[in-house]
C-alpha cells in the first residue's frame, strides 16, 4: 500500500491574519450584506447633507464676520440739515486722521433716502420732512472692538457731541449666534447618524455572528484567533459600507448641488458667502471613509466582544 | 531529562460539570506521552467526547489541573489558546466540516489559519484528499457528500497541519472497514511521525489491530486505569489492551 503523505514541515509559524481570496469565502457575502449596505447609504447621504449644511453655515458666518470685523458706522443725529452735513465732513475727517482707520465714506443723503424710501416714502427727501441722522461708514485695519469702538466714539465726541459709533458687527450678533446654534445642530445630527450607523452596524455583525457561528468555532478550534475571525467579518462590512457609502455620497451630492442651485439663484452677499469651497467638497468626500473606518471598528468591537465569550 | 519533559498532556483530578449538573467526568488524572498512541473507550455517555472537548481546547475544567506542551491551562491567558490549538488536530463526531466550502478549502484551511499562502496550498492538500480516496471530489461541498466522505474529509483536515497530538472521536463510524484500515495506517503514520494520538472508539477490531497502543477507558466519568498504564512511567503492552477491552 502506498505510504501515507508526509506532510510538510510542522507548522511552527507566527500567528499571521487570514490571506487569499477563499478566506473571504468563511463568511459568504449573499448571506450576510443584507440590508447593511442600503442603511449605510441612506446614513451617508444625509450625513453628507447635514454636513454640507453646516459647512456652508459655517462660511456664511465666516464671511460675514470677516467682511464686517473691521467696519464701523457713525450717526450724527443733527435735525439742521446744513449743520448735520458739517458734522458728517469733519467726523470723516477726525476719522481718517486716526492711525486705526483705513477708510472713511460719508453716505450721501440721496442713497439713506433711497434706503429709507420702502418704509416711509419720500418723507426723508420732501421739504419740512423727518430729519434723517447722516451716516459715516469706516473700515478700521483690525477688528472694531468694543473698546476700539469706545475709543473713537470718545474721540468725535469732543467736537461733534451728536456723534454716536456702532459696530456693524454688533448689530448682526444675534444673526450670527442663530447661525451658529443651527451649525451646532447640524454637527449633532452628523453625531446622531453615526450612532445610527453604529447600531446597524452593530446589529449586522451579531446577526452575521449568530448565522455563521458554526463556521467561526471551527475557524476557532482550528487555532484562529480573535483578530482573524474579526478580520473576516470587517471585510465583508467594509465592502458593505463601500458599497453604502458610494450610494450615499452620490445621492448626497446630488442633493447638494440641486439645493446649492436654488440659493444661488437668489444671488444675495449673504447667501453667496455660504458657497462650498474646494477643501468642503474633500471634507464631504471624505465622510464615506469615515463611515468605512466606523463601520469596521464597530464591526470588530461587536465580534470580538462575542468571541470573548468563548474559551 | 525531567519528568515533566515525558509529558504531552497531564490531567491532575480534573472534574468537569456542566452547570449545575452532576459531574460528568471524576477525579480524572492521567498523563499522555509524546509519540504514544491512546484509545479511549468506553460505553456511550461514559464522557468519551466530554473529555476530548477538554482535550482539544473548547472546555474548562470545572475542577482539577490541566498541563498542556508545558502550560498550565488554567492560568493560560485566553491570547495564547491559538497557539496551543494550532499544535492539535481534531477529528469531530459529527465532522464539523464548513458546508459551503469545498473538500479542498475545508482541509486547507488550518493550514490558512497558520498563514500557509495559497500557493503553497495545492499541493499538501490534493495530496492529503488522494490519499483519503478523495482525489475526484476536491471541489465537492460536503452537503453533497456521503457521511463517509465528510469523515475523511475531517480527517485529511485534521493531520494536514501535523499535529502535535491528534484527537479524534470515532473516527472510523461510517467507513467501510477497508477504508478504517487505511485511516487507521495514516494515524499510525502520523505516530512514526511523532504525534501523539488518541482516538475515541467502540471499535473492537480497531482496538486489536493496534496491539502496543494504550487503553483509556471511561466509566461513568471515572477513568479505568488498570494497569496504570496512563502514569508515568508507561507500561506499553498487550496486557493493557487485553484488561482494557475485556472490562
Amino acid at each position: 500500500m502506498k505510504r501515507p503523505p508526509l506532510i510538510g514541515r510542522s507548522l511552527a509559524r507566527d500567528l499571521v491574519p487570514f490571506g487569499g481570496k477563499r478566506v473571504d469565502r468563511l463568511v459568504p457575502r449573499s448571506r450576510s450584506r443584507g440590508p447593511v449596505p442600503w442603511v449605510i447609504a441612506i446614513m451617508i447621504a444625509l450625513t453628507v447633507m447635514a454636513a454640507a449644511a453646516g459647512i456652508a453655515l459655517g462660511n456664511l458666518i465666516d464671511r460675514a464676520e470677516s467682511d464686517l470685523s473691521g467696519a464701523l458706522t457713525v450717526q450724527i443725529i443733527e435735525a439742521n440739515a446744513e449743520v448735520r452735513d458739517a458734522q458728517a465732513q469733519r467726523a470723516a475727517e477726525l476719522l481718517i486722521a486716526d492711525s486705526a482707520v483705513t477708510s472713511v465714506r460719508v453716505v450721501p443723503q440721496e442713497e439713506l433716502a433711497q434706503l429709507l424710501n420702502p418704509w416711509i416714502g419720500d418723507t426723508a427727501t420732501s421739504e419740512g420732512g423727518i430729519p434723517i441722522p447722516a451716516l459715516v461708514d469706516a473700515e478700521l485695519a483690525g477688528v472694531a472692538s468694543a473698546e476700539e469702538t469706545a475709543r473713537l466714539n470718545a474721540l468725535l465726541l469732543e467736537e461733534i457731541p451728536t456723534a454716536r459709533v456702532d459696530a456693524q458687527s454688533a448689530w448682526l450678533r444675534p444673526v450670527y449666534d442663530a447661525l451658529s446654534s443651527l451649525r451646532y445642530m447640524a454637527l449633532a445630527l452628523i453625531v446622531l447618524l453615526a450612532l445610527g450607523s453604529a447600531a446597524a452596524v452593530w446589529l449586522a455583525a451579531r446577526s452575521a455572528f449568530s448565522t455563521h457561528r458554526q463556521t467561526i468555532e471551527i475557524v476557532h478550534l482550528l487555532g484562529g484567533t480573535d483578530r482573524q475571525i474579526a478580520q473576516i467579518f470587517q471585510r465583508t462590512v467594509a465592502f458593505d459600507a463601500l458599497l453604502g457609502g458610494a450610494v450615499g455620497l452620490a445621492l448626497g451630492s446630488i442633493a447638494i448641488w440641486l439645493v446649492g442651485g436654488r440659493f444661488a439663484a437668489i444671488d444675495s452677499g449673504i447667501v453667496t458667502g455660504g458657497n462650498l469651497r474646494l477643501i468642503d467638497w474633500a471634507i464631504l468626500f471624505a465622510i464615506p471613509l469615515g463611515g468605512i473606518a466606523l463601520a469596521m471598528l464597530t464591526a470588530r468591537a461587536t465580534v470580538l466582544s462575542a468571541l470573548r465569550r468563548m474559551l | 531529562m525531567s519528568e515533566r519533559a515525558h509529558e504531552l498532556v497531564t490531567f491532575d483530578n480534573v472534574g468537569l460539570r456542566y452547570g449545575t449538573e452532576p459531574e460528568v467526568l471524576r477525579d480524572l488524572s492521567f498523563t499522555l506521552f509524546p509519540g504514544s498512541f491512546y484509545f479511549l473507550t468506553g460505553a456511550s455517555g461514559a464522557g468519551k467526547t466530554s473529555l476530548l472537548k477538554m482535550l482539544y481546547l473548547a472546555q474548562r475544567p470545572s475542577r482539577g489541573a490541566i498541563r498542556m506542551f508545558g502550560k498550565d491551562l488554567i492560568t493560560l491567558p485566553r491570547e495564547q489558546m491559538p497557539q496551543l490549538r494550532r499544535k492539535l488536530g481534531v477529528v469531530f463526531q459529527n465532522f464539523r466540516l464548513i458546508p459551503h466550502l469545498s473538500a479542498f478549502d475545508n482541509v486547507a484551511l488550518p493550514l490558512r489559519v497558520a498563514g500557509v499562502r495559497d500557493a503553497e496550498l495545492t499541493e499538501p492538500v490534493t495530496e492529503m484528499l488522494e490519499w483519503v480516496g478523495l482525489g475526484h471530489r476536491i471541489e465537492a461541498v460536503p452537503t453533497t457528500m456521503s457521511g463517509g466522505e465528510q469523515q475523511r474529509v475531517a480527517i485529511a483536515r485534521a493531520v494536514i497541519g501535523r499535529p502535535q497530538l491528534l484527537i479524534a472521536d470515532e473516527p472510523t463510524g461510517n467507513v467501510d472497514p477497508e477504508m478504517a484500515q487505511r485511516l487507521l495506517q495514516l494515524f499510525e503514520r502520523m505516530n512514526s511521525l511523532g504525534t501523539t494520538v488518541i482516538v475515541a472508539t467502540h471499535d473492537i477490531n480497531l482496538l486489536r489491530s493496534m496491539p502496543d497502543s494504550l487503553i483509556m477507558r471511561l466509566q461513568k466519568g471515572n477513568l479505568l486505569d488498570p494497569t496504570g498504564a496512563l502514569r508515568y512511567p508507561p507500561q506499553i503492552g498487550r496486557r493493557a489492551l487485553d484488561e482494557g477491552i475485556g472490562k
